[in-house]
């Protein structure tokens, strides 16, 4: 089937013509998230609710308009989803939120049918104190800038349709009817677009080299191998708005000359599986994929690939490897990925939020793209807060933004470990997951773009933020890390194999008090050797955590190292049990407890701990019904 | 005549793949949605189709943590690890989880093949963390009571059941 | 005309001619850039990291994967590197095995060489990773993981050149392994023995197995005579071990070694190739005739040999049925030498100095066991020689020469270019051209055979007829030859195999080395020796025409077959891997359809279907027990489908069916008989 731009102003008309006459619409959010918390009974109850009061439910938006119809519709990741399942009520713009089933019959008789405000699962600010009505009113909504993620969240992420009638596939139509491959490359090279799965390559140049490159066949994969642990942007745009990642891949087929495509995702995302699953195939049903494209003479078919639990295929030469059946070992670049690729042939490998980009830069155009974010890395970034926050979630921020804005503003400030406000709680911020560094106090007003961060020893990698408070043992974060890249080595070079296992060693040393002052020369030396020696981004990047946390709290490794004595408390193996007589009642549960019988006392009286022999495992202190163990600095 | 069954569907399924080598892991993963796991057997066989050496098959399998050559159980646990569900106290669940389905050291599956127990890098539930999964559906803001409360109803459904096919 | 490229390498201009990377480059400036996994002969793989150089503009960068580019500023010795090597280094001490002294690696270690070279004293790091089992089930090969610093080579070497794959990267990160299929033993896999990944492993995680010990008991028994047989590729290599230049020939000093470790009696298994070229030719000249069975295929190398008896079972038919030299040699010990020496054949010990790992699964192949007894008892590799000389103390390079015993210490050139690619084709056509024509010719040369390629072809007229002949070396090579005989894209009447790349002087039993220039220096060692010998074509060795009008009677006769050839099986490539359906009671019966590559690609899936189909309709599914296996190894008459006890070969659904219903009436029968 040919579609032109004609046909494709026609899906749109229709559409927004079946719209228009409808009553309300009612998202509800259908991210990872908000189902995880049940969004999808909320769904249902809609439907039922709805209908048994009278109204006219609409699930599907079809030709036949349906005047007066609520249309009840899903949408992807919101990225609030501590306060999911949301569910959004249109035209009114009102945002629920923790929306029980519930709930549901509550708000179709005081919103659908009174037209009232459900006061009380409106968000609240913490700081006014005052509901919110909608996004715009709630702080982590008001301080974003959602460009990306502008859609997600918004339009039903399963219907081509929707995703058309918000001005979808003009681009890739535009690119393919109106505009030459080298065109293509420059506007994107113009506007400056940057790769935002790590380094901040400039994606026009890239595509450029894959374009200059002469080869019968050429490739372009979408990178969808989210793997840092804590980060999940890639996900909430694949579950949220597929067809931006679609669409950006047939652009970037035709700037580079490719006629087939991959898109490597995840397993252990089945729902963004599943959605590009579907909209791949409808893309095709529709004739944006397949042969003719948009009428053009151009054919672009494009495959789901299903990654199989290996964090290292997110890097492009293993994941060529992997598409191609192998190991998915990287190898040496050169030959680069444009120049030898998939089957020997030149291929871009470009990232989701790269790709969700794309269509959007060419729609908008150069100016508008380049006024968000600085000079250099223009645009937006997505990040992924979790940790010591108030508001964790998916966010979207400029170029440029400093992590004041983030940490303060759109996350709502420091939590303690339970929760908890604690206004002067800041210690630092793991930026880039395990590939990444820290970033202090002192870089609370740094610009985050893709230069600044490399300055200091950090990198925005996938856009994974941990915000860590003041309890937080440094040591033990770069431990955490190492340990997730060690496992995840593919063991080919030897100094990522065997130097992040050593890595973690020494670290285990550290942390366990058996380190003397030569641990800290032997793993400054190690991580340096790792970081310039590795074969690929996952071993140059694997020191990262160890580096930047030397670099920035070498005192706390010192305290470790030379004191024994960590100074959050929070390394056991260097704390000291000790039993608070005052509160010991005598039961002897810690003594019959204690696999080591280092706790010694008479029923009745307190007891005491032998220092000689306690392994410091802390069930006592878990077993013990009165808190009278204490564990602290020795 | 389950196995008949299964071994035909991997026939099947290399059979769609073109016997393509470079299909080995769609195949690997249609393979072990069928069998819980990977037999070596059926590894063999899968080699001899695609026409290459048994022994790289057996390194992709071993390659990829999703794949597994031990047959796991019938509700497979997996414990989100990631940085947030971390911070959030995961692992703590996970050593409730050992000790309410007494798992010995060293053991991931309960005797009777019903549970099997096992970390992951991250789920991207992180919003909700800690959370886990079990077989394709996702728990999250887990606490130990709750996760509790989950392995009982799963019990009390596998007990129904014993009990409506023993009764029919 | 092009321009002059040139780097500069630690301020020293060096011009770019035909390099490919940079480390190449680097070892042009006479600068020996430590690495473990770059091998002129395999894929760039880039995992070692030792081979790191600084490129002013670019920071560190491995040299083996950087293609050099006009005006590079290359530095090899940086502070950095330096520091960076070391710890290389260190990190793969800290989890090596450490029982240096006692490895057989010893001296061509070159994990203990860099080491020593980079001045390693102290590994700051802690071992890590646990014991893993040793695996010297293989009669050719130990493999050591503990000693394995998985760089890769023998993955690249086993799957690049010879095309098996036996071996390969299990596992991940630090629990990567290298290992064979479900980490089953060696000998229980496709491994055809060549120990290519021996040769180029740097470590001693692969290496020959040593036959040392039960050599120098045979020696130190003085009820065993003990008869030595020196394969043609050893004499040009040997003398590496001591200090000579690669192609020296040592042919005296060897039998002067041998007598003074203890030997009784020292051979040339050239002698035995002269009497291979004879009925090899013989039994070429009958095919032709005949028509049959060609192209014929050389069967001298025992690798090759189980190479198409494992992949090609349609090609068992064209393998010569001649047994190797070092197997002619065997035979004609135990009983004629045995005879003449008036003692039992049990008392003779053979024992052959081969280039080779895969002679050593020959020698212990059932076909050449009678009765518990082997035609050859051990193999010793060149390298073990060059031990077991080393330890008796012996100056190698002082011994006054000395000869082979006769009658089978007598050769002709002809049996000495055996070890090298192209050599056993040459010596065929200076016998075949004389025979056909009856004409005695004066040159004997024909080098058009000769040379380095994996894969080399010649057209020869002789007489009226032309052949055509193939040369190939490196499995790899044979396997692409062998798929387009098949496919019918090529003819030839004459093909000439060798595992090892360059024929027997590039075997895995050879001195260890690594730039194929030393395989060419020995290539040329031995048309060297060929030129100083006497006679050059084995119909001219007296004590061969001796030998047949004595002994063995006619060429190819009843004697010879019984001596001189052999027969072949096709066979698993992995054993025990039979899937069972268990299904049928009981009292059931079995059908077994072969899912072995030969029956696979005739069928055998469908074949199953269609029985399994059958079974169902016809509701026997409960007294027939259906499998799959994996190989009944009679693959060229597939598919194949055991019924019972009743093997059906070129199975059918109707002969299947046939078969299955005269089983299930014969086991109702019986049921009822019990009944």
């Amino acid at each position: 089937m040919n579609l032109t731009l004609m046909g494709l102003n026609k899906i749109k008309e229709d559409y927004l013509a079946a719209q228009t006459v409808l009553a309300r619409r009612i998202i509800v959010c259908a991210g990872t998230g908000c189902i995880v918390n049940g969004s999808m009974k909320v769904y249902e109850e809609f439907v039922r609710c709805i209908k048994d009061s009278g109204l006219n439910a609409v699930v599907e938006l079809k030709k036949e308009k349906e005047e007066d119809g609520v249309f009840v519709s899903k949408s992807g990741c919101q990225g609030f989803c501590q306060i999911g399942p949301l569910v959004t009520i249109l035209p009114e713009n009102i945002l629920y939120t923790k929306v029980r089933p519930d709930d549901v019959q509550d708000i179709v008789e005081t919103t659908l049918i009174r037209g009232e405000l459900l006061n009380r699962i409106l968000y609240v600010d913490p700081d006014t104190k005052k509901p919110c009505k909608n996004q715009s009113e709630i702080p982590f909504y008001r301080k974003q800038q959602r460009f990306v993620l502008a859609n997600c969240g918004v339009i039903d992420p399963e219907d081509l349709r929707e995703y058309v009638a918000h001005g979808g596939y003009v681009s890739a139509a535009k690119a393919c009817l109106e505009m030459t491959p080298l065109e293509v490359c420059k506007r994107i090279g113009d506007a400056g677009v940057r790769g935002r799965g790590g380094g901040g390559f400039p994606t026009g140049k890239k595509w450029e080299m894959a374009l200059q490159t002469e080869s019968d066949k050429k490739y372009v994969i979408c990178n969808g191998d989210e793997g840092d642990p804590g980060a999940f942007m890639d996900m909430g745009v694949m579950e949220g708005n597929p067809h931006s990642v679609v669409e950006g891949l047939i652009i970037a087929a035709r700037a580079i000359g490719a006629d087939e495509g991959y898109v490597y995702v995840r397993a252990e995302y089945p729902l963004a599986v599943k959605r590009i699953r579907k909209a791949i195939q409808d893309a095709y049903k529709a004739g944006m994929l397949g042969r003719q494209i948009f009428g053009s003479s151009y054919n672009f078919d494009l495959h789901v690939m299903e990654g199989a639990g290996a964090f290292v295929c997110g890097e492009e030469t293993a994941m060529i490897a992997s598409i191609e059946g192998r190991r998915g070992m990287p190898s040496p670049k050169p030959p680069f990925p444009s120049q030898r690729g998939l089957w020997g042939k030149p291929t871009v490998i470009n990232n989701v939020e790269t790709l969700s980009n794309i269509p959007l830069v060419l729609a908008a155009g150069l100016d508008q793209y380049r006024s968000l974010g600085t000079h250099k890395s223009p645009g937006t970034k997505t990040f992924a807060v979790t940790g010591h926050v108030a508001n964790t979630g998916l966010i979207e921020m400029p170029f440029g933004s400093t992590l004041r804005e983030i940490v303060f503003h759109v996350a709502g400030g420091m939590t303690s470990d339970d929760g908890k406000p604690m206004n002067d709680g800041f210690k630092a911020v793991q930026i880039g997951g395990p590939s990444g560094g820290c970033l202090t106090r002192d870089h609370l007003d740094l610009p985050l773009d893709f230069d600044s961060l490399k300055q200091v020893g950090a990198m925005i990698g996938s856009g994974g933020l941990v915000v860590m408070n003041k309890n937080t043992c440094m040591v033990s974060v770069a431990r955490f890390f190492m340990r997730f890249t060690q496992e995840e080595s593919c063991g080919k070079c030897v100094l990522c194999r065997e130097g992040t296992k050593q890595m973690l060693s020494l670290l285990d040393d550290i942390i366990e008090g058996r380190a003397t002052e030569e641990t800290l020369t032997i793993l400054e030396d190690l991580a340096i050797a790792v970081q310039k020696g590795s074969l690929c981004g996952l071993g140059k990047t694997a020191p990262n955590p160890v580096l930047s946390t030397l670099r920035y709290f070498r005192d706390e490794y010192e305290a470790h190292v030379k004191h024994k004595y960590c100074p959050t408390g929070k390394c056991k193996k260097l704390t000291k049990f000790w039993i608070d007589e005052n509160l010991c009642r005598g039961c002897t549960l810690c003594v019959t407890k204690c696999a080591i019988g280092a706790i010694i006392g008479e029923k009745g009286q307190p007891h005491k701990i032998n220092q000689m022999l306690c392994r410091k495992c802390g069930t006592c202190i878990e077993v013990c019904k009165f808190q009278a163990i204490k564990g602290g600095k020795s | 005549m389950e196995t008949l069954r299964k071994f035909e569907k991997v026939c099947e399924i290399v059979d769609q793949n073109d016997r393509s080598a470079a299909r080995l892991i769609p195949i690997l993963q249609a393979v072990q949605s069928e069998y819980r796991y990977l037999p070596e057997e059926i590894l063999t066989y899968i080699a001899t189709s695609l026409g290459i050496s048994p022994a790289s098959v057996f390194g992709v399998a071993t390659f990829y943590s999703l794949f597994t050559m031990k047959p796991k159980g019938k509700y497979i646990i997996r414990i989100c690890d990631g940085t947030a569900c971390h911070v959030k106290g995961s692992m703590n669940l996970y050593e409730a989880l050992r000790n309410k389905l007494t798992l010995k050291e060293g053991a991931d599956s309960t005797p009777d093949m019903l549970f099997t127990l096992e970390t992951v890098n991250c789920l991207g539930a992180c919003g909700l963390a800690p959370a886990m999964v079990i077989n394709d559906e996702v728990f999250g803001q887990l606490t130990p009571e709750r996760v509790d409360s989950i392995i009982d109803d799963i019990l009390d459904k596998e007990e129904k059941n014993e009990f409506d096919t023993h009764g029919a | 005309m092009s321009e002059e490229r040139y780097v500069t390498i630690d301020n020293k201009t060096i011009l770019i001619e035909e390099e490919g990377n940079l480390l190449e480059l680097v070892r042009k400036a006479n600068i020996e850039l430590p690495t473990f996994c770059y091998h002129s002969e395999l894929s760039v793989y880039g995992s070692c990291r030792l081979c790191m150089v600084e490129i002013e503009g670019l920071g560190l960068v491995p040299a083996c994967s950087t293609p050099p580019a006009m005006g590079m500023k290359v530095r090899t010795n940086t502070e950095e590197i330096r520091k960076m090597r070391k710890i290389i280094v260190e990190l793969l001490l800290a989890n090596h095995n450490q029982d240096c002294p006692t490895c057989q690696k010893g001296s061509t270690c070159q994990l203990q060489a860099l080491a020593r070279r980079l001045g390693v004293s102290k590994v700051r790091f802690k071992k890590q990773n646990r014991e893993l089992p040793l695996d010297d089930s293989s009669p050719s090969l130990v493999r050591d993981p503990n000693k394995c610093v998985l760089c890769g080579d023998c993955v690249r070497i086993c799957s690049e050149v010879q095309s098996v794959g036996a071996i390969d990267f299990a596992y991940r990160g630090a629990h990567t392994v290298v290992i064979p299929s479900f980490g089953k033993e060696l000998d229980k896999v496709e491994c055809i023995n060549c120990g290519q990944c021996a040769r180029v492993c740097p470590t001693g995680a692969l290496m020959p197995k040593s036959e040392i010990e039960e050599v120098w008991k045979a020696i130190y028994d003085p009820n065993k005579v003990v008869v030595g047989q020196v394969a043609p590729a050893v004499r040009v290599a040997l003398g590496e071990m001591f200090g000579l230049e690669p192609g020296v020939t040592t042919t005296g000093q060897i039998a002067a070694a041998l007598k003074a470790i203890g030997f009784d009696k020292i051979f040339d298994t050239s002698f035995s190739a002269d009497l291979t070229v004879i009925e090899e030719s013989n039994e070429f000249i009958n095919r032709i005739q005949k028509n049959e069975n060609i192209p014929q295929f050389t069967s001298c190398c025992p690798a090759w040999v189980k190479f198409v008896e494992q992949y090609y079972p349609e090609f068992v038919n064209h393998l010569s049925t001649c047994r190797s030299p070092q197997q002619m040699f065997g035979a004609l010990a135990k009983e004629i030498l045995a005879n003449d020496l008036g003692i039992g054949p049990e008392d003779v010990v053979v024992v052959s100095i081969m280039p080779c790992t895969a002679k050593k699964f020959e020698a212990k192949r059932p076909e050449f066991n009678h009765n518990g007894m082997r035609d050859v008892d051990n193999v010793l590799t060149t390298q073990e020689l060059g031990r077991m000389i080393e330890e008796a103390g012996i100056n190698f390079r002082e011994l006054e020469p000395e000869s082979f015993h006769l009658p089978f210490g007598f050769k002709t050139g002809a049996g000495v270019i055996f070890g090298n690619s192209g050599g056993v084709s040459e010596a065929a056509l200076r016998y075949i051209t004389e025979k056909i024509t009856g004409e005695k010719r004066d040159s004997y040369e024909f080098t058009t055979v000769r040379g380095d390629n994996g894969m080399r072809e010649a057209t020869l007229t002789v007489g009226s007829k032309d052949f055509s002949l193939a040369v190939v070396n490196g499995l790899g090579n044979a396997r692409n030859l062998l798929e387009r005989i098949k496919s019918g894209d090529v003819h030839y009447d004459f093909v000439e195999v060798m595992a090892c790349p360059g024929g027997c002087v590039g075997g895995a039993g050879q001195p260890v080395y690594s730039n194929p220039s030393i395989r060419h220096k020995r290539t040329k060692g031995i048309y060297e020796n060929d030129r100083m010998l006497e006679l050059h074509k084995s119909q001219d060795n007296p004590y061969v025409t001796e030998l047949y009008s004595s002994y063995l009677g006619d060429i190819g006769g009843e004697k010879a077959h019984h001596l001189l050839h052999t027969s072949y099986k096709t066979r698993k490539r992995i054993s025990d891997e039979d899937m069972t359906f268990s299904s049928g009671d009981d009292q059931g019966f079995e059908v077994n359809v072969c899912f072995g590559t030969g029956c696979f690609l005739k069928g055998s899936q469908k074949l199953l279907r269609d029985i399994l189909e059958y079974i169902r309709s016809n509701g026997l599914h409960s007294s027939v027990k259906v499998g799959a296996s994996f190989c009944f190894e009679t693959c060229d008459r597939g598919p194949v489908v055991k019924i019972g006890d009743k093997i059906i070969e070129h199975c059918t659904l109707d002969k299947a069916r046939e078969a299955i219903e005269g089983m299930a009436t014969s086991t109702l029968k019986e049921v009822q008989r019990n009944a």
